[in-house]
């Protein structure tokens, strides 16, 4: 122990823990693959599958712009109106920011 | 039935024209997958990989910023440019790396080393739910092509990816040509911030520090497919705003979006 700890705090170290973080990264990538390939696709698991991306986006999303107050709820809706109604990523990016700087400008 | 495209196949700029018994085998794949449904040799060809990185272009300003703010933070905390942008290109993955520098030793043990694996582990977790949710779509690929697409595999990628496949797309370069140029433009502008840290502008100003949650509220349209999703999202919705006021971290992100996926998996079952 005490000679990995002393190789650790040579220029090795911060390089180590690099790689440990790439790893775990990376593992995380892979798992969910990898995982589901053990997993026979039954109707029950593909409705499952199915509700997951969105599922993934809500539960992201939600949390965040609520953390984030009134500015980032409101940038919040607008993006999705404007997707809606345009349906062009970049202009419903633009209008989401757009009203996120102009709230907080304002001081809200 | 629709019969097998994309012959010959364009990879990589390379012509490859296929040989009749390789012609054989992939038709009786092609079978396989109209009957399987997931499809058993999706293609993966240069004309995607380039709509691939063409459809995360709106995102690069945003993410851009980001990194050179990550950069410019890591110049704070002591690392050297070179661990700087080595993290970026071996790890690519924003928020893990911010609260890696939180954690960020003058002198690094064994046990310092393994809980900053940890934690990283923990803030990336979410992206095991992303690689579940492509499982249908990259089985059958070759493992080791698999294997160098989830390497580049991120959020806005991720969302990229599964918006072009919910409207018919099988192209599996268009998820890696997304996560490679996303990867390119994050490695590339952590170098910016890091020598030039005062110059990056304030993220929290022009609302960059919301990105990720507007462009991800933005791509809920696309994927909406009618009133039968309402539900296991509001689930998922709930369940994070729960698990958000009651536990540290990330953790809301797993448990709404188990919560959604459950929720659906169990909806409709008396039909």
């Amino acid at each position: 122990m005490s000679a990995a700890d002393g190789f650790l705090t040579s220029a090795a170290g911060p390089y180590l823990a690099i790689a440990a973080m790439a790893a775990a990264t990376y593992l995380c990538r892979v798992a969910g693959v990898v995982l589901m390939s053990y997993v026979r696709l039954t109707p029950r698991i593909t409705r499952g599958l199915q509700a997951l991306p969105g599922s993934i986006v809500v539960a992201t999303t939600l949390p965040l712009a609520v953390e984030g107050g009134m500015a980032a709820v409101l940038g919040v809706a607008v993006a999705v109106m404007t997707m809606s109604l345009i349906r062009y990523e970049l202009a419903a990016l633009a209008a989401g920011l757009g009203t996120v700087a102009l709230l907080r400008a304002f001081g809200f | 039935m629709r019969r097998p495209t994309a012959f010959p196949e364009v990879r990589w700029g390379r012509i490859r024209t296929p040989r009749p018994e390789l012609t054989i085998a992939l038709a009786a794949c092609h079978r396989e997958t109209a009957r399987s449904g997931p499809s058993m040799r999706a293609p993966f060809t240069l004309s995607g990989c380039l709509h691939g990185a063409r459809l995360c272009l709106p995102l690069f300003p945003g993410v851009m910023i980001f990194a050179s703010a990550f950069g410019t933070a890591a110049a704070q905390k002591g690392l050297t440019l070179a661990q700087a942008t080595a993290m970026s290109a071996l790890v690519y993955a924003g928020a893990s790396q911010m609260v890696a520098l939180e954690l960020w030793q003058e002198a690094w043990s064994l046990t310092t080393v393994l809980s900053v694996a940890a934690v990283t582990g923990i803030v990336n977790a979410r992206i095991v739910l992303m690689g579940a949710s492509l499982q249908p779509w990259l089985a059958g690929a070759p493992v080791r092509r698999n294997a160098l697409n989830l390497f580049f595999l991120t959020d806005a990628s991720w969302l990229l990816g599964t918006r072009y496949r919910s409207h018919g797309g099988a192209d599996h370069g268009v998820l890696f040509g997304a996560g490679l140029a996303l990867w390119i433009a994050w490695t590339a502008a952590t170098v910016p911030g890091y020598l030039a840290g005062a110059l990056v502008p304030e993220p929290r100003r022009c609302g960059l520090d919301l990105i990720l949650p507007i462009f991800f509220s933005a791509m809920l349209v696309p994927l909406w497919k009618g009133p039968r999703l309402a539900v296991p999202w509001m689930v998922a919705g709930l369940v994070a705003l729960i698990a958000q006021a009651l536990t540290p971290g990330y953790l809301f992100i797993i448990a709404g979006s188990l919560a959604g996926a459950l929720t659906g998996a169990l909806l409709h079952e008396r039909r």
